[in-house]
């Protein structure tokens, strides 16, 4: 599915969209990792939570729950939520 | 570009590629200075916009750096270069917690604050601290880092490290890790707060070293919870001798002792004994420097009365004395943090502070005469200086 890709990720990706495949967002930020090695532990913390000024949205909708399940046809987008000065 | 640095070193015992490294809250700036000191190359930014919370050279290899990092948005991590700084490549397991059981609220690493490599016999080996308090080791470069549990996961510590609001107003922070240079096993570390404290076999077990020291008045200094080691240094002349800026007072421990002196009371009164960094000579134990702040009333940890001055003793803390020469009269109100004031190894020793408000300074005679090396940067938080090979 395609996923689109925040500024600050961009030194990983090297492109604002990238291809990832994965059942739940979760396992979406797994391939990403794969293909991007160090990626999913700058916005997933050690314990499997969002970080702070992370967000994700599918399909246009926010969801907070890394284990929602996502289609193949789904889009992804990582934001950056602010963050102060 | 390059920067004058007025008074440059015309003494013995140069340095011959004599490095500053400057971490920001938006990025880091690397400075090469001549053999004499007076001329400084500036190499940067890197990691714009990033807080650069250490960085820190391999004194092993004079080559190696590496850099604790993250940004507003990311997650930490570390960066390493093995060319000077020219290319950066990512840790694969920056420090991180281990991942709680189900059910359980697991500890989750907001950024390293402190990088120490390790004794000269350990090649590839780094210690790092964290905000949580956490103490982590990398075997491999800083490439992979495993926590020691014998620390983060010790009930009795983990109450006197408190909670994320017993700490800075960056957060709790574990610091100055110290490898004893005789002995790899042998570390020390700061807890702001929690304490200083000792380990002899390599981090596995710790014990408490703070007898002697002071806690804000009407708290019980028996509460290892209530000190605050703001800075701790060992001698590289003399690894029995370590000094420390705490919250409350400047100390001096001589080993096997476990008893602190506070040596701060030989400060002049108005100027008080608060700070956070303090400085060593590298080759004479009773010479170090600190650069007092104002902690009285609401702590504006600034220099006291816009009056910044850096302070040295020569008799291991008996006397004290001003060393101003250059730096403004007034009217500026500078803080200095723990990690962002170094000495350097050259003859006379070379010292250098950065300031929250974005300036380097430096003295290439001993602190005797101080002139600005770079204004402009952002909020320095570290300054470590080295020495490439």
């Amino acid at each position: 599915m395609k996923v689109l890709i925040p500024g600050p990720l961009l030194s990983y990706t090297g492109r604002r969209e990238v291809e990832a495949s994965g059942e739940t967002l979760t396992l979406l930020l797994a391939d990403l990792d794969r293909q991007y090695p160090g990626l999913a532990f700058r916005v997933v913390d050690e314990q499997g939570n969002m970080r702070p000024h992370v967000r994700f949205f599918v399909n246009s909708e926010q969801s907070f729950d890394l284990g929602r399940p996502l289609l193949p046809s789904d889009d992804v987008q990582i934001v950056q939520a602010l963050s102060g000065g | 570009m390059i920067i004058a640095a007025r008074g440059g070193l015309q003494g013995i015992n140069m340095l011959t590629s004599p490095l500053l490294l400057v971490g920001t809250r938006k990025g880091a700036w690397l400075y090469h200075g001549d053999a004499a000191r007076s001329h400084w190359r500036v190499d940067g930014p890197h990691f714009l916009g990033h807080i650069v919370n250490h960085l820190v050279l391999d004194p092993r290899d004079g080559r190696t750096l590496l850099a604790a990092v993250k940004t507003g948005h990311l997650g930490p991590t570390i960066f390493r270069s093995v060319d000077h700084g020219r290319s950066w490549q990512e840790a694969a397991r920056p420090p991180a917690f281990p991942k709680a059981a189900e059910g359980e609220k697991g500890r989750v690493v907001k950024h390293t604050f402190w990088l120490t490599p390790s004794h000269a016999s350990e090649p590839g080996v780094w210690y790092a601290g964290t905000s949580p308090q956490g103490l982590f080791r990398s075997e491999d470069g800083g490439v992979s880092w495993e926590p020691l549990p014998g620390l983060n996961e010790d009930p009795q510590y983990r109450s006197w490290m408190g909670s994320e609001q017993d700490g800075t107003p960056d957060g709790p922070v574990l610091h100055s890790i110290i490898v004893d240079p005789r002995d790899p096993g042998h570390l020390y570390l700061g807890m702001s707060g929690g304490g200083v404290h000792e380990s002899l076999d390599r981090g596995r077990s710790w014990s408490t070293l703070i007898d002697g020291l002071e806690v804000v008045e009407s708290l019980d200094p028996a509460n290892v919870a209530f000190h605050d080691p703001h800075c701790v240094r060992l001698c590289p002349s003399n690894p029995d001798r370590l000094y420390q800026q705490n919250h409350c007072g400047i100390y001096r421990l001589d080993r096997p002792s476990k008893k602190w002196l506070r040596i701060g009371k030989n400060m002049p009164q108005a100027v008080g004994d608060i700070g956070f960094p303090i400085v060593l000579h590298p080759r004479n134990d009773r010479t170090a420097w600190v650069f007092p702040m104002d902690g009285t009333s609401v702590w504006p940890r600034t220099s006291p009365e816009g009056k910044p001055g850096v302070y040295v003793t020569r008799d291991a803390g008996e006397s004290w004395q001003r060393q101003g020469a250059g730096l403004p009269e007034d009217q500026a109100w500078w803080t200095v943090k723990r990690q962002a004031m170094a000495a350097d190894a050259g003859s006379p020793v070379g010292l250098y502070f950065g300031t929250t408000s974005g300036e380097v300074w430096a003295s290439p005679d001993e602190g005797e005469r101080w002139a600005p090396l770079a204004q402009h940067l952002p909020h320095i938080y570290t300054l470590e200086a080295g020495e490439l090979r």
